[in-house]
């Protein structure tokens, strides 16, 4: 297993935010297909709830999308009230993806990141 | 035959000139034309609604003139019909001052139509709507409505496209609508074809956001890169009878059109993606497939619709008092301590004052957008003391006294505070809060209709 390597999400997938009320849904979506299995088993709704948390998330929700070899999580109050009642400056939680990117890690092959990667 | 439907605008702020080579480019194709402006959110009604209330004839979006400016005639001259949520909260209002925009651009001939009837309070009594369950949102019982929209769906939009218009200005429909109703019009797609309308309501998910699905709000640089975004090009949908889509963009422009711009507008405020849920169909996208048909070209097919619901979502708006904001910057060597004393200052006199409301007092350099109000995070990580680091303080309050007095203490800062602070910055702005309600569809859609206005 000397091939795999242990490396934020923000080197193997993308996603955006998106926000309706005071819910957020971020799409995941590999840049490498093979990485999408690691994903699906890696990146649990309960490692995401754990990431919001502090913001008062209180359920997460995953859908997975295997045609499009994406995934959509759906967070519950993870913007802190959103644009009613948030005092963040980002009250649409549109940075959102990116914190999901960066602070969960994820352990795939080598060969998921794609090449060239500042990562590598 | 194929129909071609560009957009020139994702939101209201949107680039006002990128619609000119979206209409450059629809002008080369044969087939029925069109251009949408998506310019409404939630918000944007609300307000809009309040100008109507001092300014009857206002109301409309403020982006009305700017955008059709720019393409009103060349659109006119090649035939490409607009189709646009323009009309806000005054579609009427919007379609006389699209006339008038006519005259002065030596725009002949020019036809425009309006939806009518998404405005609850027209036939709604304010008391009857507020006890309505809420589903989403701020409670909004005993609150001052000042905007109840529902969501009407394609089909009126496809009525007003058979009065043979060149405009159409529409208020709150799905913004879907703007893509569904012209299809449902060209095409005669029926009530109960859920999977065309299944087609059709992805088609304008794709599209409705304009750039966001050709490279903009996509761009990672070194990650996801994106040529020329400084000359994004909006999208064009070319959609068959059949249903199938190509995703594609604007002649000469920047910008991309692949598999990832794709996926990533197609779950875009998703949530669950087997039951989108619109007036006209519920869409189910969990078994569309994306194929690369050329460069910048991306042909979407495979989505299921199932019936829709019974209801109508209703966005009701109330008064949401004053959100006020202020900041301080510290740089150089100890910043982080000055900026950190600065907070703990600010709270402390806020709270000997008395403020009932959550102030957050946060530092911008330290992770902050991320954290919560208590700034939990910050504390438990070990920053640079050297750097910079900007204060920010936000509260909301119904007293437009108090959101002064927080920004206030933020200034005063300047000579009673930490060394070094400059760059004070401060915003009051009046908010409107919104919850969303549930609304059987047979009144609401018996009010709905499309009509003529003349010049």
């Amino acid at each position: 297993m000397s091939d795999m390597i242990t490396l934020p999400l923000h080197a193997v997938a993308h996603g955006r935010t998106g926000d309706k009320g005071n819910r957020a849904n971020i799409s995941l979506i590999p840049y490498v297909a093979d990485a999408y299995p690691h994903l699906l088993e890696q990146v649990t709704p309960e490692r995401v709830l754990e990431l919001f948390r502090h913001k008062g998330a209180t359920d997460v929700k995953r859908y997975d999308l295997p045609n499009l070899t994406a995934m959509n999580f759906v967070i519950d109050n993870a913007l802190e009230g959103g644009v009613n009642s948030a005092l963040s400056q980002d009250l649409h939680g549109k940075t959102l993806s990116f914190m999901l990117l960066g602070e969960v890690e994820v352990t795939v092959p080598k060969s998921c990141v794609p090449a060239g990667s500042r990562y590598l | 035959m194929t129909v071609y439907i560009g957009s020139g605008a994702g939101f209201a702020g949107d680039r006002l000139d990128a619609g000119v080579p979206v209409v450059e480019t629809l002008k080369t194709r044969d087939g029925p034309r069109y251009l949408i402006f998506e310019v409404m959110g939630e918000r944007t009604l609300a307000i809009a609604q309040r100008i109507r209330m001092r300014k009857p004839e206002l109301g409309y979006s403020p982006y009305l003139e700017p955008y059709l400016r720019n393409v009103l005639k060349a659109a006119k001259e090649a035939g490409v019909t607009i189709v646009a949520n323009l009309g806000n909260a005054n579609p009427l209002g919007g379609a006389k001052r699209t006339h008038e925009l006519a005259k002065e651009l030596g725009v002949e001939g020019l036809r425009v139509a309006v939806v009518l009837g998404d405005d609850l309070l027209a036939f709604m009594g304010p008391d009857d709507i507020a006890s309505l369950p809420t589903i989403e949102g701020v409670s909004i019982d005993g609150k001052e409505i000042v905007a109840a929209n529902a969501y009407l769906g394609a089909r009126p939009v496809a009525e007003a496209l058979k009065l043979g218009v060149d405009v159409v200005l529409v208020g709150r429909t799905t913004d879907a609508a703007l893509v569904l109703g012209p299809l449902i019009h060209e095409y005669g797609w029926g009530e109960e074809d859920w999977n065309l309308l299944a087609q059709g309501t992805l088609a304008g998910h794709l599209l409705e956001c304009g750039g966001q699905v050709t490279g903009g709000y996509f761009c990672d640089p070194g990650f996801k890169d994106v040529p020329g975004m400084d000359e994004l090009g909006f999208p064009i949908g070319e959609i068959a009878a059949d249903g199938t889509i190509v995703i594609t963009k604007a002649d000469n422009t920047g910008g991309l059109v692949n598999r990832a711009t794709v996926t990533e507008q197609m779950l875009y405020e998703v949530h669950d993606p087997s039951a989108y849920l619109t007036p006209d169909v519920s869409l189910d996208i969990t078994e569309v497939t994306l194929e690369e048909v050329g460069k910048d070209r991306i042909r979407v097919t495979g989505a299921k619709g199932n019936p829709p619901p019974d209801t109508l979502k209703v966005t009701v708006s109330a008064d949401g008092g004053w959100l006020a904001e202020s900041e301080m910057i510290y740089a150089g060597p100890n910043a982080l301590a000055r900026a950190r004393l600065a907070a703990d200052v600010v709270r402390s006199r806020v709270g000997k004052h008395g403020v009932e409301e959550p102030v957050r007092i946060e530092i911008i350099g330290t992770g902050a957008v991320y954290d919560n109000d208590a700034s939990d995070r910050e504390r438990q990580k070990n920053m640079p003391m050297d750097g910079e680091y900007r204060l920010r303080a936000a509260i909301r309050t119904l007293d437009k006294a108090t959101a002064q007095y927080v920004n206030d203490e933020v200034l005063s800062l300047f000579c009673s505070g930490p060394a070094g602070g400059g760059g004070y910055r401060c915003n009051i702005s009046g908010q409107v809060n919104t919850a969303s309600v549930l609304v059987p569809r047979g009144p609401v859609e018996a009010q709905s209709r499309a009509e003529e206005v003349k010049p």
